[in-house]
């Protein structure tokens, strides 16, 4: 236990200089939560804004395009080609994004939440691993109307009203970068500045981990609040536009682990 | 003398054969000669340098095509909805039926010319080729599989390991080598060789008749603005004043979302019209004279009715008995008897 804190303490006061032509390891952790609760899929019952029950089945994101910038105002972009990510709830291992970047200590960290439209109307061998759109086991991809879903959750909520299945489900499959001169374009650029919770410190032999938190609330509480009830199925229609709205706002920096 | 001449000729032809043989790589076994630009069409629109035709990338493509292994039960191909002798339709049906004889909501469109196609389907949802196929593959109505299985179903077949393998050097199969080779069998659907293909290019002196050259000529005043020469589309999509369908199919505007692109649907193009009877995107019209007869006096006024459809505070086009007549003889001119007959194209 002394050990422990002796390195710890240790690793927090005597950080190396910054080699920036080294590569080193930085997490994005993506912790799901749902308000001051943590999420527990088919299990943890949430109350909404507008007072409605509901319970979370599924609950799956795109992070893409990542760029870090360091306190310099130096900007790494992650390679594109390696700078798509799926984040799946039902899936620990894929909460952590893992990335080897140029040290440095970073302050801002943003991404794409989607698919961006270049990549969206690239050439299908450009479009390998969480893009490939024949991976139907994870669902994230619209055949008849070509793109990704961006952000999907579904789950069941008694403000729901029956669907054809006897069920109380609500479904919200956001996608659209718009494509086709269709306004809806739901590609969502995430700034989250590290400045407050840590800075993340990126050295070779550490392993600076960036503990964020996506709270599935507020894709319901928001400006305006989107209400089960009315809207139980939200696809690619107009209202995606609101949804998507709202959950720009999921993201926070709770601290950094360096 | 001449027999000694033959001798000669029999031994320099075994000459060459054996250093053929030993020096040069074989020879093709027949003529294949890929993508070819009809000299009157103009450049292509799929981006054929990601996806260069080979003759084994289409061989592999055509197998794909003609394979039931693409259907959840193995019972559908792609050609069973898309018949060659139909111009790659499913003549006589109005919407298509795929599995478990489950009905479609639209008329199957023709495989054809669709290197030129910026855009697929009646509502043009799907903008690259190479994607086109996964959604009849997924579709509950057409062929009800996962992408997924269809390449774990194809890897535990010796064919197509073999096929793989000669299309792409390797027997891996990952889901733009299964789509691409589909997209080389349907960009070499090319059909350019119509008595109209002809007469444009001045081939063995085919010419018009007068009665077709009318039908050009008003067919080029009436229908040419949205039917473009050379394809006879122009992509664009419309609502052409066919009534709202049994379904309130609302075409585009259900990939755009644009109240403005309601009940607009894809321009089709006219060739082979004589192969994929019915017609429109639902199936409703049974013939040409219902096309022409819809057009001179069917035209309804439904919500984004084509501007080009009510010219002159009047609906429809200002057709005469004799003038539909001359236009379906220009239509006929159309039809590609050497498409449709293409062994290079059919299940072998």
């Amino acid at each position: 236990m002394a050990g422990m804190i002796l390195t710890s303490c240790s690793k927090n006061d005597k950080i190396e200089p910054v080699n920036t032509e080294v590569k080193a390891p930085i997490i994005l952790e993506f912790d799901n939560i749902a308000g001051d609760n943590n999420l527990q899929l088919n299990a943890g019952t949430y109350i909404n804004a507008l007072g409605e029950q509901f319970t979370v089945n599924t609950l799956k994101y795109f992070v893409s395009n990542i760029k870090l910038t360091n306190t310099n105002g130096t900007q790494y972009i992650v390679p594109q080609d390696s700078s798509y990510f799926l984040v799946d709830e039902s899936l620990p291992e894929s909460t952590d994004i893992r990335l080897n970047v140029p040290e440095g200590d970073y302050k801002t960290v943003e991404f794409v939440l989607g698919v961006d439209s270049l990549r969206s109307t690239m050439d299908l061998s450009k479009r390998t691993g969480v893009l490939d759109v024949a991976s139907g086991h994870d669902g994230m991809y619209w055949s008849w109307a070509s793109g990704y879903i961006f952000f999907k959750m579904e789950g069941t909520s008694p403000a729901a009203p029956v669907d054809g299945t006897g069920q109380r489900k609500f479904r919200y499959h956001i996608g659209g970068f718009g494509s086709a001169g269709s306004p809806i374009n739901n590609v969502k650029i995430i700034k989250i500045d590290l400045q407050a919770g840590g800075l993340a410190k990126v050295r070779k032999g550490r392993e600076s981990q960036v503990h964020l938190m996506a709270d599935v609330m507020k894709v319901f509480n928001g400006a305006p609040n989107v209400s089960i009830a009315a809207n139980s199925n939200v696809m690619s229609g107009l209202f995606s536009q609101t949804v998507s709205s709202n959950y720009s706002n999921m993201f926070t920096h709770n601290h950094t682990h360096n | 003398m001449w027999r000694l001449w033959l001798m000669a000729l029999g031994l320099g032809f075994l000459l060459v054969s054996c250093r053929k043989n030993v020096d040069e790589p074989q020879p093709p076994a027949d003529d294949f000669a890929g993508f070819v630009k009809p000299a009157n069409f103009p450049a292509p629109v799929y981006k054929l340098e990601n996806n260069q035709v080979t003759k084994a990338g289409f061989e592999l493509g055509r197998a794909l095509f003609y394979d039931p292994a693409l259907s959840r039960n193995n019972t559908i191909s792609c050609g069973s909805c898309h018949i060659q002798g139909s111009a790659f339709t499913q003549h006589g049906h109005d919407v298509s039926h795929g599995i478990d004889d489950r009905l479609g909501t639209r008329n199957s469109p023709a495989i054809m010319n669709l290197a030129w196609m910026p855009s697929f389907f009646w509502d043009g949802g799907v903008f690259d080729l190479d994607l086109q196929p996964v959604v009849p593959i997924t579709n509950h109505v057409e062929m009800d599989e996962t992408v997924e299985n269809v390449i774990r179903k194809l890897q535990g077949m010796p064919k197509y390991r073999d096929l793989f393998k000669k299309a792409y050097n390797s027997e891996e199969i990952t889901t733009a080598r299964l789509m691409k080779a589909l997209s080389q069998f349907m960009i070499m659907c090319v059909s350019a060789n119509s008595k109209y293909d002809k007469v444009k290019r001045n081939e063995a002196g085919e010419t018009f008749t007068p009665e077709e050259q009318a039908g050009y000529a008003l067919f080029k005043q009436m229908c040419a603005d949205c039917h473009t020469e050379p394809l006879f589309t122009d992509n664009s999509f419309r609502n052409n004043g066919i009534g709202i369908g049994f379904n309130n199919d609302e075409g585009r505007a259900m990939i755009t979302f644009k109240p403005d692109d309601k009940y607009r649907f894809k321009v089709p193009s006219l060739r082979n019209l004589k192969y994929t009877a019915p017609y429109m995107h639902d199936g409703r019209i049974l013939n040409l004279n219902g096309v022409l007869n819809h057009y001179a006096a069917g035209v309804k006024q439904t919500p984004n009715l084509d501007p080009l459809l009510q010219k002159n505070g009047g609906l429809g086009l200002p057709l005469t008995e004799t003038g539909k007549q001359q236009i379906i003889a220009f239509l006929n001119t159309l039809n590609d008897t050497d498409f449709i007959n293409n062994r290079l194209l059919a299940e072998q």
